[in-house]
């Protein structure tokens, strides 16, 4: 069976550093992959050049065994690829309900529609509503999305992903910032997530990705050193002297 | 029940308290309507041709808000579009078309495709290229007149009368005239309102606030954004078609930077991102125009002062003043 997302050889460089140094990973439909790796592994690029927002130097990404290697960000979304961000990024000014409804409304119908009020629009605020529903954002639908706490604002991501009805979801450390409290909030929530989307989830906090991964990768200077289950990730000697001893000795 | 729930949530929150009723809105709608009634009886007619200029300017100020307050371009260019609208009505005057079921439609036309251009080619940049391009291609306008002898050139063109409509001499008078470009703008507010509001508006919006969160959901904001310029232009263009008509005298002048700039003045003064608010300074700027040079030919003085004090006293522009009065009220 084909992965659903399928990356080989992919490279990108700022004059001599190697971001992504020959990434190859598979991210078989259903499985959460978490990528991981120390600070200045690359993660973060890595996420960038999969969701098209930024161009790789080579190799190519496939979803669902179509080439989107040359597809820009809005076209990767239109074939199901939906991301979050490290640092929120939702429509402060906007209400929680119209960010999600925004997001619905993007993917059904035409936007090119001038004369009826799009609040009243009882479909995309259905679909919106399921998606806060989902993601434990229901009974804050009319607040400014400016009001809400971080946790919350983090929780409006996952729901305006969502909203997008993304096959893959690429969640770029959606915990970070959060506190404990909040952290348990959305680690119970991927875990949900998880039982309908394929999510490749880049996350420092260790804790949360042994909970959640299916399989991990890690990353050290753009390189993919280890991948596999995380028991086997875990115990591999070369990801305990490059990252995880370094966690332990902190 | 959900839906009604979301139907709830999904009215703009602070709509209620910065928007007036419609019963206020009707009021000043009925104001105005009495205006030409109540100069002639005052013995003051030229109030009538002030206001209709202040609604003329509003219609433009009100258009450029549609680009500057909900899609964040800071066009500067915008008193090109009132300068070819204008022209539109100087040109087929000069051949002996006067009707407005032509002039009308044309200078829209032609406005509407001005911005496609120009703005194709604007909307690739951001922020002071997008300031400083948009300036360039108004000035590339006004020269472009300046230079064209066959019509006037620097000295601008004088119409042969004001234009009819279906054949009728219907705005001879000046507060015909009044009453016309009312409606106009009446209607332009109108019809924006719910453009903005609209599932274009949103995503308009949206592009904005953040960009970069449009393209994660899939949408790209560069069409939506040159269709508020077009649009824009469009409505720019009509309120040259009456600034023409008011005048009977069409002019380079119309377009230069000054003139756009003092738009930028007008919907900045008055509350971006609120419609009505740029329509108000527009009426504020002419009006202070009008006391302000009685006392002193240095009256800009005074005028930037106060453009200081609203800036930094009230953020929102008028509009977002009137609010805070109304409020408190």
């Amino acid at each position: 069976m084909t992965p659903l997302l399928s990356v080989r050889a992919l490279r990108k460089s700022y004059g001599a550093l190697r971001v992504t140094d020959d990434v190859s990973l598979d991210v078989a439909a259903g499985e959460l992959h978490a990528v991981i790796g120390p600070n200045g592994a690359g993660k973060t690029t890595l996420i960038h050049q999969l969701s098209g927002s930024l161009r790789s130097d080579s190799g190519t990404v496939h979803l669902a065994g179509e080439d989107i290697t040359a597809l820009p960000m809005v076209a990767r979304v239109r074939r199901g690829l939906a991301r979050s961000f490290q640092i929120t990024s939702i429509l402060d000014g906007f209400s929680v309900l119209e960010n999600v409804a925004l997001a619905v409304q993007a993917r059904s119908g035409s936007s090119f529609r001038f004369f009826r009020p799009a609040a009243t629009e009882t479909r995309l605020n259905a679909e919106a509503m399921d998606a806060l529903g989902r993601v434990g954002l229901a009974d804050r639908a009319a607040r400014r999305a400016g009001s809400l706490s971080h946790g919350e604002k983090r929780q409006l991501e996952l729901a305006v992903a969502l909203a997008t009805k993304a096959r893959l979801l690429l969640l770029d450390e959606p915990l970070a910032g959060t506190g404990p409290e909040e952290s348990a909030i959305l680690v119970g929530l991927m875990r949900e997530l998880k039982s309908t989307h394929t999510i490749v989830l880049i996350e420092h906090d260790m804790e949360a990705v042994f909970a959640l991964a299916d399989r991990m990768s890690v990353l050290v200077y753009g390189r993919v050193i280890a991948s596999g289950a995380p028991a086997a990730v875990r115990s591999d000697p070369a990801v305990r002297a490059a990252y995880l001893g370094e966690e332990e000795a902190a | 029940m959900s839906t009604l729930v979301a139907r709830m949530a999904a009215a703009p929150p602070r709509r209620r308290a910065i928007l007036p009723g419609a019963a206020l809105a009707g009021l000043a709608l009925a104001a105005l309507a009495a205006l030409p009634v109540a100069a002639d009886a005052a013995g003051l007619p030229f109030l009538v041709v002030i206001a209709t200029r202040m609604m003329i300017f509003g219609l433009a100020a009100l258009s450029l808000d549609l680009v500057l307050g909900y899609g964040a371009m800071v066009s500067f260019g915008h008193a090109a579009f009132i300068g070819l609208g204008a022209y539109a009505v100087g040109i087929l005057d000069a051949h002996g078309i006067r009707d407005l079921a032509v002039q009308a439609p044309v200078a829209a036309l032609v406005c509407a495709l001005f911005a496609l251009v120009t703005g194709a080619i604007s909307l690739r940049t951001r922020g002071v290229y997008f300031i400083m391009i948009t300036l360039a291609f108004g000035q590339m306008a006004y020269f472009f007149m300046v230079s064209l002898a066959a019509y006037g050139g620097d000295d601008g063109l004088p119409l042969a009368g004001r234009s009819t409509l279906f054949g009728m001499r219907l705005i001879e008078g000046d507060p015909a005239l009044f009453y016309a470009v009312l409606a106009v703008l009446a209607v332009a507010l109108l019809g924006l309102r719910r453009v903005v509001a609209s599932r274009f508006g949103r995503v308009l919006r949206g592009s904005r606030d953040n960009a970069v969160r449009m393209q994660a959901i899939g949408v790209s904001p560069l069409p939506y954004r040159l269709t508020a310029y077009v649009i824009a232009g469009a409505i720019a263009g009509l309120a040259g078609v009456l600034l023409a008509n008011q005048a009977e005298f069409v002019s380079p002048a119309y377009m230069s930077w000054q003139r756009s700039g003092e738009l930028i003045v007008m919907v900045v003064l008055g509350g971006m991102g609120t419609l009505i608010g740029p329509v108000m300074g527009a009426a504020a700027l002419i009006a202070l125009e009008e006391v302000l040079a009685h006392y002193s030919d240095h009256w800009r003085l005074g005028l930037g002062l106060m453009l200081v004090a609203v800036v930094l006293l009230s953020r929102g522009g008028l509009a977002g003043l009137a609010a805070k009065l109304g409020r408190r009220a």
